[in-house]
């Protein structure tokens, strides 16, 4: 239960922090770099570290890349969705999460884990 | 235009949406443990660069925008889809730097733990920058390209 309670504060802590600095930084294009801030990851590499090594957290490293090749053709979606179809900001987002579902899960059936 | 800091931004934010942002990434954290936990390593990386918070961002940008147009007189919404639309590009950018956080990480952990820390981001802020640098670059020259091939058009 502390390691969850943990997960929550370091998680929380280190989101907020990045949203935080993308609210005060201009222009609005630079700001959306800190979306795709590796927040969760900090948090959650840094305790997978500690509880079962480095070979453990390199492994979820490697599958990460994965993951942030989904979360740029998310991002493409979501430009689409509000741009081309006039979707507002939280259908938009909702809806181009099937995008990177379906992205992440293809590039690790395709390609695998790391070795 | 120049990159700014300015904390003029965060009085439009309310109490109750740094919360959620908070809950959320919380959230979004004990849940990547427990997809790892259950369904392995492998899937549990996947979600390291789950766009969590990125519903409530840029739900919050469209929110604002359309405010501050609307306090104007004027219609905000298709101002804050923009917003939101520019938002979204720029974590496009974002993920190839995110992507070289976890390359670099994966390269360097087995050697030095702080190591693959400091150097994982440092990886993501230069190649973030550089790609946001870049795009402008690109679009600023092929706009400079364009308005000299239509002062050529309208000369001939």
């Amino acid at each position: 239960m502390t390691e969850y309670i943990l997960r929550f504060i370091a998680g929380g802590v280190i989101v907020s922090a990045f949203a935080t600095l993308g609210d005060m930084l201009k222009p609005k294009s630079f700001a959306g770099l800190l979306g795709a801030a590796p927040s969760v990851a900090l948090a959650t590499l840094g305790i997978a570290v500690v509880q079962h090594g480095p070979q453990y957290a390199a492994a979820a490293s490697w599958t990460m890349i994965y993951g942030a090749i989904a979360l740029g053709c998310y991002s493409v979606a979501v430009c689409h969705l509000l741009m081309r179809f006039r979707v507002a900001a939280l259908p938009a987002t909702i809806l181009a999460f099937a995008v990177w579902l379906v992205v992440a899960f293809g590039l690790l059936a395709g390609l695998g884990g790391s070795a | 235009m120049l990159v700014k800091l300015s904390s003029a931004a965060l009085k439009q934010t309310h109490g109750y949406e740094y919360a959620v942002r908070f809950a959320l990434g919380g959230l979004v954290t004990v849940a990547a443990g427990l997809i790892g936990s259950h369904f392995g390593v492998a899937i549990g990386g996947l979600f390291l660069a789950l766009p969590a918070i990125f519903c409530a961002s840029a739900t919050l940008i469209e929110s604002h925008e359309r405010r501050a147009k609307e306090k104007a007189g004027l219609s905000g919404r298709r101002r804050g889809q923009q917003a939101a639309a520019l938002d979204a590009a720029g974590a496009g950018l974002g993920s190839i730097g995110l992507a070289a956080f976890a390359a670099a990480f994966y390269v360097v952990v087995s050697a030095s733990i702080t190591g693959a820390f400091v150097s994982a981001v440092l990886a993501w802020a230069l190649v973030s920058v550089s790609a946001w640098w870049l795009r402008r670059k690109l679009r600023t020259t092929s706009d400079h390209a364009g308005a000299e091939h239509g002062v050529r058009s309208a000369r001939g």
